[in-house]
């Protein structure tokens, strides 16, 4: 418990303006768990490196980044806007993906790892064909993902359906269709298992169902369906 | 009986005579004692149309030069177990079984392979294996126990004057390394027509073959290749392979060899 406390308490979207800019930077969101609690799927140290360490430098350069680019802006620089550009799209993704990851897991004690019922469940029968595939397609294409990226379970509301995606390094799932809202993303970044099961990612992929909260995936789908 | 011969390797890695007690293998082609393979399955194929028998073979996991514990304490064996044992034995596994299924395929050197299954930027599913392959073992022979330091004579004159100073070449590898997003690679390469020493990064699993640019010495910036040592801290990976780690011998005999393919002199042109 008393580790939380050493994090900000500023959630996502809470953002501290920069006084004399008026300039909104970020901070890390709380877990609304323990470390531990994800443990066996996830281990502790995973959870606290992961958090703590990555999540904490995507948002401390992403921050930077956005200064940066406000200055530029501010004084024309256009080429410096520009090339700025890779620098917030990863470190934004960074932080955007992973608040979203953290409310994508919850221990067993509240839930995590419980199908998911009613309408979100419904969808995903019809859209996969049972919760059985859909968690093999998610699992084939997020251990078939060369490098570092992320595999998505994502509602397109174009076509009013779900759809599973992978995308590279920390681009949002957005980069593959503006009209995809992400439900569940798995992060398949090395940091995010290596400690635990080295380069066995498809065990990773295989535990990590455990303590995904598809309560919160059921949540946004239905908020998303509403609208 | 078909012999398959050495087809010409412009840039074989450093010596495969080994008598080290590992498995080791070599990446040239050869039919003699399956030993070799490290173990992979030979398979003897006849053909009806031709009346020589064709034998196929495969590439085997090499062995890094030095014992898998040579370079603690800046990469633990541990990593090395890992990342040589797991990771790269199954990119090598991975490219057997493509070669199995692709008659043309097997037929090339590792640096054609390299090239071909990158198709331009657009690579086929065996690029990733074959270019793995090569990649680490290229990385294991850019480093050796009691690395680091500065290179020497005609390669620190080469980097002097491509890079003002050793420091400042040093501070941009660094700088390379620490601004390369995912999982990618940090290399210093001999680029063939500009004639010139640079640095380059690539992502996954390319490498400056495919530009057909001559590497000198290569990082894995992959997390798995630090995770386990130094966690996210990249920076502190990339100043101790810097600082203990780097080869600038390999890096050097590299040079040597690269000069016989790429001209690097001052045109003498006479006054008449």
């Amino acid at each position: 418990m008393a580790l939380r406390t050493l994090i900000t308490r500023n959630p996502l979207r809470a953002a501290a303006p920069l006084a004399s800019r008026g300039l909104q930077t970020f901070s890390l969101p709380d877990l609304p768990y323990d470390y531990g609690e994800l443990e066996p799927a996830i281990s502790a140290e995973i959870m606290q490196l992961h958090h703590q360490k990555h999540h904490q430098a995507y948002i401390t350069n992403y921050n930077k980044a956005l200064e940066q680019l406000d200055a530029a802006a501010a004084k024309g620089d256009a080429s410096t806007v520009v090339k700025l550009q890779s620098a917030i799209k990863f470190n934004g993704g960074g932080h955007v993906n992973h608040s979203i990851f953290w409310k994508n897991l919850a221990p067993v004690r509240v839930g995590g790892g419980e199908p998911p019922h009613g309408s979100f469940g419904w969808a995903i029968d019809s859209n996969f064909g049972s919760f059985e595939a859909l968690i093999q397609k998610m699992n084939a294409e997020g251990a078939a993902l060369q490098g570092s990226g992320w595999v998505w379970l994502g509602l397109d509301k174009e076509f009013k359906r779900l759809v599973v995606e992978t995308t590279g390094n920390q681009d949002p799932l957005v980069t593959k269709g503006a009209s995809l809202v992400p439900l569940l993303g798995i992060d398949v970044w090395e940091h995010a298992y290596y400690l635990q099961y080295k380069n066995v990612r498809p065990d990773y992929l295989k535990n990590i169902w455990k303590v995904i909260n598809w309560k919160y995936a059921s949540d946004v789908f239905d908020k998303e369906n509403a609208n | 009986m078909s012999l398959v011969t050495c087809s010409s390797n412009q840039f074989p890695l450093s010596s495969n005579v080994r008598s080290s007690a590992g498995p080791s293998s070599n990446n040239l082609r050869s039919f003699f004692d399956v030993s070799h393979l490290g173990g992979e399955q030979r398979r003897h194929k006849s053909r009806n149309s031709r009346r020589m028998s064709s034998i196929t073979a495969y590439y085997g996991l090499k062995s890094p030069p030095y014992e898998l514990d040579a370079l603690e304490p800046y990469m633990s064996q541990r990593t090395l177990e890992v990342h040589w044992g797991a990771h790269q034995r199954g990119y090598v596994e991975a490219l057997n079984k493509h070669l199995e299924k692709n008659d043309i395929l097997y037929g090339y050197t590792m640096d054609e392979l390299i090239k071909v299954t990158y198709n331009n930027g657009n690579p086929w599913p065996e690029f990733n294996s074959a270019a793995q392959v090569w990649n680490h073992d290229f990385f294991w022979e850019s480093m050796q126990p009691g690395g680091g330091e500065m290179p020497t004579l005609g390669l620190l004159q080469q980097i002097e004057k491509d890079f003002g100073s050793f420091i400042n070449f040093r501070e941009k590898f660094i700088e390379a390394a620490l601004t390369s997003f995912g999982s990618c690679w940090v290399w210093l390469v001999l680029k063939r027509e500009k004639k010139c020493l640079a640095i380059v990064k690539t992502s996954n699993a390319i490498n400056p073959l495919v530009w057909n640019d001559i590497p000198i010495t290569g990082l894995d910036l992959w997390e798995h290749a630090y995770y386990l040592d130094y966690k996210n801290d990249r920076a502190k990976y990339v100043n101790t392979f810097m600082d203990h780690l780097v080869s600038w011998d390999a890096a050097a005999a590299r040079m040597a060899r690269a000069q016989a393919f790429v001209n690097l002199g001052e045109p003498k042109i006479p006054v008449a």
